[in-house]
């Protein structure tokens, strides 16, 4: 009680002070406040913005920890220094080795993407005198999640700083941007470094600097390597499903990705809603390509051929749809409010991801410009269906009244 | 296979609103409300639908170089293409007209809603800008005239309506008093702008680095604007103190 009771006494005798928001995230991450309502309501609700907070971040640790054993493992494969895991539980995959390059690599990328958005959560509140809102808490741990592994940590805070200011906090801070903040670093950084961002040098530890040199190795996504029509021999589907693969930080196994999904729909912080449809949606597409493919409108001299003729249910597993549609598509803030409205919304997101995947060979991974552009949509899609729900119910009202 | 395309590439690829910025006025100052949003969208339909297909027809029998031929042989020579500008605000500023007189007749409503920017479509530079694109993307017939047209109005409605919507929307955002109203505007659209982008270099095909060259330039553009706009808002603020 000591502890608690100094730093209350603290926080009343500076109560007028400038940065006591500062204080009091410190404060409210420690203990809970003994600050009671003072009105006559009295409704309480466990899950506060907080503990909904947590439990996404939670669901994201796995897909973290995973991560780094990842970058490790691709690193030194690359290199040629250890033999391909077989699956999931492979011998050479969780080694120590492999954790350490991923301590290195992730663990910087965690920090920068906290200490810079938070920092400038902590101006902003105490400019604007308000309590820290919770919603970096997120954001900060989706960022170093969707970034390639080889990122320069001052790209990463440059563009942290943009999304937090420009796609947040100019809207008036958490719940009321409209575009998701982590989608908005990674569109940052995409269209600002692209040579960073996409290519075949980016994906694997190392692969930067021994471009060019009699040591050179390949760190290309699969979806490149797709988009390029190259054959794929060596990689099976098992492995794309554990996530024995290169690709951004978090998002190559699908398998972590699912059980997170799970977690979150059962603890009800995710819309299964968005989820579902989202995944219907890249079916959608995947088979109208694939019929495209079957009735002989594209032959293989098309640019096109390589992914159109991927089997429907594969694109799920090759890129990062699984990962934006359980993480980044549910943002309640920026998703579609209603009902019918998640289910357009997550369709429109699916089918445009693979659109965007097949036919833009400069972006071959579209998933999170998708969700972005959906992001933009979504209030659209909100506003017609509440329309609509008008429209019934006065049409309904009028044959009562008649 | 040609129409498909060139209807996609009009809508979401050379949006009005986001890849080229033209028709900025009218966007910014009726996107309050959706319903007025919906009604100054289809105008601007209606009236680069009949405009583009116009303008197309001077432009291939009276303005390009030679296109007097059919005058008889002696006029092949002529080339009045310094009249484009000229040609085509008349047609637009005759159409606007009409546009405004079938408004104020079936939707009295609408039109009081609409004010001063129906008869502003007249110098709305998404119109002008659709008749100056086809000339100069040299469209190749009649047909492709009016689908671009069409195509690029849809792709301006879009854009009016989704800026409608978020605007309701953010209406109870605690928008920081300085970038209250436009400045948040110009924010918001440079973000959407960024969501647009997605279709950036569809179609077009393997010529990577003229693509990415491409982007990063548009992106600039979007952060100008954003910053250009704190300037304004700034010294608005000023002003008003």
């Amino acid at each position: 009680m000591g502890l608690k009771q100094n730093l209350h006494n603290f926080k009343v005798k500076n109560k007028d002070k400038k940065w006591l928001p500062g204080f009091n995230a410190l404060f409210t991450f420690l203990y809970m406040p003994n600050e009671t309502t003072h009105g006559g309501t009295h409704i309480k609700a466990a899950d506060d913005l907080k503990r909904t907070m947590n439990t996404v971040i939670m669901a994201l640790v796995p897909c973290l920890i995973f991560g780094m054993f990842n970058a490790g493992y691709q690193h030194y494969l690359a290199l040629g220094e250890i033999d391909a895991a077989n699956g999931f539980l492979g011998a050479s995959f969780w080694t120590w080795d492999n954790l350490v390059i991923g301590l290195l690599k992730v663990l910087p990328l965690v920090a920068v993407s906290y200490g810079v958005g938070l920092a400038v959560e902590f101006i902003f509140a105490i400019i604007k005198g308000h309590e820290v809102e919770e919603g970096y808490l997120v954001t900060g741990m989706l960022v170093p999640l969707i970034v390639p592994i080889d990122i320069p940590l001052w790209m990463l805070a440059v563009a942290v700083i943009f999304g937090v200011v420009i796609g947040k906090e100019v809207f008036g801070g958490t719940g009321m941007n409209i575009l998701n903040p982590a989608l908005t670093i990674r569109a940052f950084l995409f269209f600002a470094y692209p040579t960073w961002m996409s290519g075949d040098k980016v994906w694997v530890h190392g692969a930067v600097e021994r471009a060019g040199t009699p040591d050179a190795i390949s760190g290309e996504t699969l979806l490149g390597a797709y988009a390029q029509n190259t054959s794929l021999a060596g990689i099976d589907y098992m492995d794309m499903f554990w996530g024995l693969i290169p690709g951004s930080v978090g998002e190559t196994s699908k398998f972590l990705i699912i059980v997170g999904g799970l977690f979150l729909i059962f603890t009800k912080i995710g819309s299964w809603r968005i989820m579902l449809s989202t995944l219907v949606g890249a079916l959608a597409m995947g088979l109208i390509f694939n019929g495209v493919v079957d009735a002989g409108w594209i032959g293989e001299s098309s640019k096109f051929y390589g992914l159109m003729s991927v089997p429907f249910w594969q694109h799920l597993i090759i890129g990062s749809i699984l990962f934006g549609a359980v993480y980044m598509a549910t943002d309640p803030v920026t998703a579609s409010q209603t009902n019918k409205g998640k289910w357009i919304y997550g369709f429109l997101i699916g089918f445009i991801s693979i659109m965007i995947r097949v036919f833009n060979p400069a972006y071959p991974e579209g998933v999170f410009l998708a969700i972005l552009l959906m992001n933009v949509f979504a209030p659209t899609i909100d506003h017609y269906v509440v329309q609509g729900n008008v429209k019934r119910r006065m049409k309904r009202l009028k044959a009562k009244v008649a | 296979m040609e129409h498909v395309e060139l209807f996609f590439k009009s809508i979401f690829i050379d949006n009005m609103v986001f890849a080229t910025f033209l028709g900025m006025c009218s966007y910014l100052a009726v996107s309050k409300k959706v319903s007025t949003a919906v009604g100054l969208g289809a105008a601007v339909i209606f009236v680069l639908a009949i405009t583009v297909p116009l303008n197309w027809l001077l432009d291939q029998y009276i303005l390009q170089p030679g296109a007097l031929e059919w005058l008889g042989p002696e006029f092949a020579e002529y080339d009045l293409s310094f009249l484009s500008f000229i040609m085509f605000i008349a047609t637009i500023a005759t159409m606007v007209q009409l546009v405004e007189i079938v408004v104020e007749k079936f939707s009295p409503a609408l039109y009081n809603s609409l004010g001063i920017f129906l008869p502003l479509i007249a110098v709305n530079c998404a119109i002008l800008g659709g008749s100056l694109f086809m000339q100069s993307r040299e469209i190749a017939s009649l047909g492709l005239a009016l689908n671009y047209g069409i195509a690029s109005g849809i792709g301006w409605f879009l854009a009016i309506l989704a800026i409608a919507a978020i605007r309701e929307k953010i209406r109870y955002s605690n928008v920081p008093a300085p970038l209250r109203g436009l400045g948040i505007t110009f924010i918001i659209t440079g973000l959407m702008a960024i969501g647009f982008m997605s279709f950036g270099g569809m179609l077009t095909g393997g010529d990577e680095e003229a693509k990415k060259d491409d982007a990063t330039v548009k992106v600039e553009q979007t952060i100008e604007l954003s910053e250009e706009d704190k300037a304004l808002a700034d010294n608005l603020n000023k002003v008003s103190e």
